[in-house]
Parts: C-alpha cells; structure tokens; sequence
C-alpha cells in the first residue's frame, strides 16, 4: 500500500513531516541545484531544519495565528519556513515573487502579516520599503546572505541565525516543537493564498488543512503516487497548485521535490531530474512545441522526413496505445520503431521520458498540442479546479482522455451546473473563506456549500465537463448570438504564431480582435524568410506578418462557419498590435489572463477605430520597464479586413 | 601616504565607503606612438576597495591608460606604482600573476568555449599541478579541478549566468558575453579589476544589471575597480572618484559631483575648440 493511502488520521503537514521523517526517513525529500550540483536533504533532514526553524520562529515571537510571508523563487528553504510556520499555528502567506513592492505592499497590509521569510537581497528591500508604510512587519528575515552585509536593521535576521537561535530555543525548550505540531489540527488555517485577480484588488483565500491534505490524498490515491515520484517544483509558491503538488500531495505520499537552479535553467534542470509528476499550464507546452518545430526545421532533410513520418504514426495510433486501446500488430510495430528513433530522444531532450501523469490547466490547450504530447506516449490529462477548490475539481481519467473537455469530478468532488450555465462544486477542498470580505465569500460559496466557479461549462453525456468561457464575459451579439471572447482567443492562440488575442464582439455588430504575435516563431519565421527586423514593433507591423496572420484569423473563421452555434462570431476585423501584452502593465493578471477592462480602457481609440472601419488606428500607450520605471511609445497600427465564411447550410435546420 | 592623508587630498569618502591604503599610484605617464602622443604626463591614484572611473571623449587616451596598467603597453616616462611596489614596465602575466585581471573594449573571450569552460581559464593562473597530471587527468588534477571549478561555479551562481553554463559564448548576445568576460576576470580573485567599457552597447536593462554586479562585486569582496565609461549617468552613479582625460593629458580628477561641475571637463564633452 502506498504511503498515500495509510495514516490517513495525520490532518496537518507538520504531523505528516514527523510521518515522513520516521518511516522514510532516508528517501531524498527535496532537491535543489545549487553551485552546479543538486543538493538533496532527506525527509529527516527536513524534519531537522524545520524543527530549528520552527523553534527559531518562536524565540523571535511568532504566535498561533499570526502571518507570514512567504516571497522568493521555489527554494526547499522557503517551503520549510511554510511547515515551520504551520507546526507552531502560524500562518504562512505566500507572495508573487516578481510583484513590484506596491502590489506587494497590499496583501501584506490586508493580510497584517508580523514576520516576512524572504529569499534574497531584492525581496528584502521590497520588505523594508513596505515596512516603512506599515510598521506592524516586525521581523525579516532572510535566505541567501549575498548583498545583505551592510543591512544593519535589528530586525533583519539569516536563515542561519533564525536556525541558531532556535537550536538554543529548542535546548531550553525540548519538547516544545512535538508539543506544539500535535495540536495543529485538521481546522487549522494552512495557508492563505492571495488569488491574482482578474478584477479588482487580490482576495486573499483562506486555505485549512485539512483542505489541502484531503484533497492532496485524494488526488494522489486516484493517480496511485507513490514515494518513488519525482516532482519538479517550478511554478509559483503563491499560486495554489505549487502548494497541493510541491506540499501537500509531496507530504502525503512521500516523494521528492527538486527546485531548479534559477527561473531560467527550469527546462535544463526538468532534463536532469526527469519527473514522473508533472504540472505545466498549456503555454509551457506550447512553447516547448513550437522549439521543438522550429529546431526541427533547421534540422538536415532525413530527420525532418523521419520525424514528419513518424509523427504522422504517432499521431495516428500513439493516444490509443496510450489508452490501452486495442492497435493493430503492424502499427504497433512502427509506433515502437518510431519510439527508438524519434519518440523517445525526443522525450528526454524535453526531459518527459519519465512522466507517469502530467496535468495541464489554467487555460484550454490546443487540441493539436494536447495530442502531439499524447501521441508521444506522454500522459498528458487536462484538469480543472480552482484556488477556492484547492485544485482539484475535474481530472480526465486514464483511459478516457478527450482533448476538449476537462475530465470527470476528482474524488470526493460533487458537480453541477446551475441554470445559467455557471459550474458549481462542492468538495473537501472548498475554501473556509476570503479573508476580511465576508461578501465576496457570500457571493462564491452559498449556504450548501457549493461554489460558484464563474465559469460557464456543460456537462456531457459521458460525464465530462466542458468549460466554454467565464460567465461574466460570455455576452451575446446585437443579433441576440452568444458570444464568447475567450473561446475565439483561444482558438487564434492555437496558432504558434499567435501569443495572445483580445476579441471583442459584446452588444456590438460583429466580432473585431486584437492579436499579439508571438516574437520566437514570427522570428524564426522572418529569419527563414529574409525579413528584417529590429524589434517586435517592425515585426509586428510586417506586411508579410499581417498577411500570415489574416490567414490564420481567417482559418478560424472557416472553422467558426461550421459550428452553428458561434457561427455569428466570425472575426470581421483585426489588427496586430505594437506591444505584448504584459503583466507589468496590467494588461494581463500574473496568470497571464486578459484584463478585459484595463484594455479596453488603454485601447479604446483602436477598438473605435475597428468598429468604425478605419484602416488604421493611432495608438500612444505608457509602457513599464522591468525596474518600474516608465515609458511611452507610439504607433499608427494598419487594421485589416478578414473573408468571413456564410453558416455552414447543413446547420440550417438548428 | 596613509588612509588619512589620502582624505586630506581630494578623495572625500562617501557616507558608508570605506577604503584602504593607495593600492595603484601613476606617477607622471607618457605615453607615445612615433609621432603621435598618447598620454602626457598623467598621473594619480586609486584606494583600496575604490570605484575609479576614467572618462573622457574618443580617443582621449582611456584605454591607452589602462593597457599601461596591466602592462600591455610600456609608458616611455613615468612609473606606476602598485600595492606598494614601484616597477617601470609591468609585464602582463605579471600583472595578473598580482591579481590585476582586466575585461576589454571589444569582447576577447574564446567564442567557441563555453561560458564556464571561459571562466575556468580565469583559474588558469591559479591551478599548480603540471602539464603531466593534467594530462593524467585522474589523481592530483581532478582534485585541483573540482576546487577550481567549485570557484568557477560560485562566479556563475554570482553572475546570475547558470541559465547558460553549457552554452557556447559565440552564440550569446552580447550584454551576456560581457557577463561572461567580467566572470573570466572575476574567477581570477584579483585585487584590482580593470574595465574597458563594461556598458557599451548594452541597453537600459543591462546596463542596470551590470552596474549592479560591478556594485556587488565591490561589496562583497573589496575589489578595486579602474573603468572606463562614457554614459555619464553610470559613471556619477557608482563611482567614488573619476580622472578626466582629454587628448591625452589629464583635465582633472575628484569624486563625481567635484568633477562634473570642473569647467574644463565641461568644455571637453561640449566641444569648446583647442588651440
């Protein structure tokens, strides 16, 4: 029996981590490359170093129920400090790490956090900046010792000397650190994470432990891990999944997280540590996608016929092998030919050779993506959950893998969708609730408990769940069609060449859209093709871009023509845009989910001059440099015409 | 001279800088092609831990100044005068042998290396064991290697450049390429670095990076820096003193805010005609 399904009693991680430190004491619990080289601790060690840290908190006076925030890159320091905090009652409040010191400043004001548990130098002086606002931040302290020899604040303490002082605490105190994790208790608050926000100010979403421990259990019986994964924690610590996978299923079933080196060694490093759990969002498997065909197109002519022809097998019978669905001899024959030459060297530059379950959410995935990584033999599952669900609300089962849908209800989740087509949930997973806004918990969580997700989705026959678009934006047409952006942004950012797209078609005539290129294939591209270019402005406003990309919007089109319901919502005009959109300028939310309003506020003069059927729209807009500085540019953008396609006859009768 | 008199002249120390004895002292430098002069008579002095800058408009003789230093070029008069030992022509292997490592104008790392093979050879210098167990390679080699690379490794950790340890420095744009050569010089744990043009061609960002990592790098382990640099922003920024040449001959030197309102420097960058 896997270490997942016993001690089923234990309902807090610090109780886990005395578990884990007893009966697998020696299994490598956390990873860290460092210097080169992967440091590993074992469970015990862990066990060790929260233990000091633990005590160490308490010689500096953190309380049960007090805050703390958490700000840095994954580092096993940092997720220590978080069960150091909860085995004395503590609250730990995990933070965006690339948020500037403002944003910042917010949640630790809102949450009144007392102590910050930062990972260097530069979150350090974000700390001190907000504590000169808001005194009620007593006590930094701090990981990584380089810059921080001239800090002479008495408030300002090492990772080091948090541990030292505690040992001394710990001496005085013997039983204390034991006395104090048997009272944690199932109720207790584990973390409070702070959602990104589409609109308005973060709501911070209180988390309890047995939240994350339950589902985590659940979750992880459900896909049988076992203390033998190998987990690659790499996604922010603020963002509600690094705490299920990295915490609290590592806790449950015992295996090891490994931490890279730094945000840009991440592909490099999930090559040497080959994960066999593994969560991305569909972005990162876009991005590696297109890698892999731009490096292919450079490649000599018998490998790209190779891989072309193997591909085409793969894609053919690799998701039914996948499936345990029944392959002819011959085609399994090539599919395993085609694994020796291609499939598999493929799979381990990419570092997924030993991937057992791969999740992917946050966003729809193009099916062509989902598939070519399901045709290699990767065990690639789409899911759906939320922060307030601590995940886990839907996860498409082995076996019944569909690209456009989000699976069935995880264990121990209830399903429904309400009369307006909103999904509704209810699991032990459900949030207690939004921290000092007792409203918005009113609004999300009714008295039975369900909770309104704000997604709009249908349940098929076959008991999957579909997610079309968020409620509040599905809006309809002037001829009373639904319209829903989302869906159409997705369908165009299922192109390589397409970052990003904002469509635009609510209470108005006809859908116009905005579309954002993406610079490594557009690149890749212009390089091919001898056309120059000195930055992403001139590439954007290509001649040769523009027309690449009209046939894509006008791919989508033909596509939308076929489905009766959306048939409506064909893109009449679009333009491409000077600048990405970026988070840093609050265009998009740290997730990287368009901010409808904020654009529509910024752009307003091109969305006019969309409608008005201009052929082109002049547009200054303020830009932030990453050190927070800011700037202007300008451009004149050209707005193009796309074909639209009539509704497909054979629909006529709907 | 002593840490004191070296306030009395006119390095004024900034709040929260502390610097140490005279570790370079020029003394009077001439320096010339046949017919053409390069330095006149220039001369003064760095203290320890000290951020000196050099400016000046092209051609003004900054780089010429620097090669003297480090001994690639030998002044026909005057003397330079380094951690206490006066010599008239500094070879460089010397030079570096007494911990003067040096980055240049034009990036000479070896293209085809890769950036921490780059910052081994930094070590060179420092590794003892001969030709022949290097070419052993097993035994006393190994042991040495995996000491310096574990040096090289702390270099990469600093500058932030793991992201691209395996990778070919040809391949790398070239604000990373200058990271990889300021690491090469760092590797070496000289005593004084020298610096021609850290920032040229860099952009905003990077130019905000490296002066962060030349700040850092003074902090932390004391260096002393001599750079040369023209965006006038980074020089007033992170400098504790500036010498300002102008065809050859030195307008003046002092700490920033002293140098900046001296009238011939502001002639020299305007343009004003020489006679």
């Amino acid at each position: 029996m896997s270490l997942a399904s016993q001690d089923t009693e234990l309902d807090s991680f610090p109780k886990l981590l005395l578990r884990n430190a007893e009966k697998i004491g020696d299994h490598t619990a956390n990873r860290e490359k460092e210097f080169g080289i992967w440091q590993s601790w074992t469970w015990r060690e862990v066990c060790d170093n929260v233990h000091d840290l633990a005590c160490g908190f308490a010689a500096l006076g953190l309380k049960r129920g007090d805050r703390m925030v958490i700000v840095g890159d994954n580092r096993p320091h940092l997720y220590w400090s978080m069960v150091a905090a909860q085995a004395i009652g503590a609250i730990p409040v995990p933070l965006y790490q690339d948020s500037v010191a403002e944003e910042m400043a917010y949640v630790v004001e809102h949450a009144g956090a007392r102590f910050a548990m930062v990972e260097d130098q530069e979150q350090t002086d974000k700390m001190l900046l907000i504590q000169e606002g808001y005194r009620d931040l007593e006590t930094i302290i701090y990981e990584d010792e380089r810059g921080m020899r001239d800090y002479a604040q008495d408030f300002v303490y090492s990772y080091t000397a948090v541990q030292a002082l505690g040992r001394d605490f710990a001496a005085k105190n013997p039983n204390f650190f034991r006395e104090s994790i048997a009272e944690t208790k199932g109720e207790d608050i584990a973390i409070m994470v702070y959602t990104s926000g589409t609109t308005g100010k973060p709501k911070g979403v209180i988390l309890s432990q047995n939240n994350l421990v339950i589902q985590g259990r659940n979750a992880a019986q459900q896909e049988q891990l076992t203390e033998k994964e190998e987990l690659i924690a790499y996604l922010p610590m603020a963002w509600v999944g690094d705490n299920v996978f990295s915490l609290a299923q590592s806790y449950v079933a015992g295996f090891c997280v490994s931490c890279p080196e730094s945000q840009a060694t991440v592909i490099a490093d999930t090559r040497e540590i080959g994960p066999t759990y593994f969560f991305a969002p569909p972005r990162i498997f876009e991005n590696l996608l297109t890698n892999v065909l731009i490096r292919m197109e450079d490649a000599g002519s018998l490998k790209r016929k190779l891989f072309d022809y193997f591909m085409k097998v793969a894609r053919k019978v690799g998701p039914e092998i996948l499936d345990g669905k029944q392959v002819g001899f011959k085609d399994r024959l090539l599919y395993a030919l085609g694994d020796l030459v291609i499939y598999g060297p493929l799979k381990n530059t990419m570092g997924y050779s030993r991937i057992r379950v791969a999740y992917t959410a946050g966003e729809a995935i193009g099916p062509d993506i989902f598939l070519f990584y399901r045709a290699l033999g990767i065990n690639l599952k789409q899911i759906y959950g939320s922060t307030e669900a601590s995940v886990f609300v839907t996860i498409q089962p082995d076996g019944e893998i569909k690209a456009d849908t989000v699976g069935k209800p995880a264990k121990g989740v209830e399903l429904q969708i309400a009369e307006n087509g909103e999904v509704l949930f209810r699991s032990p997973g459900v949030f207690i609730e939004y921290y000092k806004n007792p409203e918005a918990t009113k609004e999300t969580k009714d008295a039975e408990g369900w909770v309104h997700t704000g997604d709009a989705g249908l349940i098929g026959p076959d008991g999957h769940l579909k997610i079309i678009d968020r409620a509040k934006d599905v809006g309809r047409l002037n001829n009373g069609t639904m319209f829903a952006p989302k869906f159409l942004e997705n369908k165009l950012k299922f192109f390589p060449q397409i970052k990003e797209a904002v469509a635009f078609g609510n209470e108005r005539d006809q859908v116009c859209a905005f579309v954002c290129i993406d610079l490594e294939a557009m690149g890749s591209w212009a390089e091919r093709n001898n056309v120059p270019y000195a930055s992403y402005q001139e590439l954007a406003a290509d001649a040769k871009v523009l027309e690449i990309i009209k046939e894509k919007v006008e791919q989508v089109n033909m596509d939308l023509a076929n489905d009766p319901l959306l048939s409506d919502s064909q893109i009449h005009r679009f333009l491409v845009l000077h600048k990405e959109l970026d988070a840093d300028d609050g265009e998009l939310t740290r997730t990287r989910k368009v901010r409808r309003k904020i654009i529509n506020e910024r752009y307003g003069s091109l969305i006019k001059a969309l409608y008005e059927g201009a052929a082109s729209g002049y547009i200054e807009t303020e830009v932030s440099y990453e050190d927070g500085r800011k700037g202007m540019i300008s451009a004149d953008l050209t707005i193009l015409d796309a074909k639209t396609f009539p509704k497909a006859t054979n629909s006529a009768a709907a | 001279m002593s840490a004191v008199e070296a306030l009395d002249s006119n390095d004024a120390v900034p709040e929260g800088r502390h610097f140490g004895d005279v570790i370079l002292k020029v003394d009077n430098i001439s320096l010339s092609f046949g017919g053409v002069k390069a330095l006149t008579d220039i001369s003064f002095e760095v203290l320890e831990h000290q951020i000196c800058a050099i400016i000046g408009p092209n051609g003004a003789g900054k780089s010429s100044m620097l090669n003297c230093i480090n001994g690639f070029y030998k002044p026909q008069v005057g003397q330079i005068t380094y951690k206490g030992k006066t010599v008239k022509h500094m070879r460089p292997h010397e030079a570096a042998k007494k911990g003067i490592a040096r980055t240049f104008q034009n990036i000479a790392l070896f293209k085809g290396m890769t950036t921490l093979d780059n910052i081994m050879t930094g070590r060179m210098l420092k590794m003892q064991k001969g030709l022949f167990w290097q070419a052993l390679y097993w035994g006393p080699a190994q042991k040495e290697e995996i000491e310096h690379r574990a040096k090289a490794e702390h270099v990469i950790d600093f500058l932030e450049i793991q992201a691209i340890r395996k990778t070919p420095v040809g391949r790398l744009p070239y604000g990373l390429q200058k990271r990889v050569e300021l690491g090469r010089a760092l590797a070496m744990e000289p005593d004084l670095l020298l610096l021609d043009e850290p920032m040229a061609g860099m952009n905003v960002e990077e130019k905000e990076d490296m002066c962060r990592f030349i700040l850092d790098v003074n902090q932390e382990f004391g260096t002393t820096m001599v750079l040369i640099e023209h965006d006038m922003g980074v020089v007033m920024d992170i400098s504790d003193k500036v010498v300002v040449l102008d065809y050859g001959r030195k307008l003046g030197d002092g700490p920033p805010d002293e140098v900046r309102n001296n009238q011939e420097v502001i002639d020299a960058y305007l343009g004003v005609s020489h006679d």
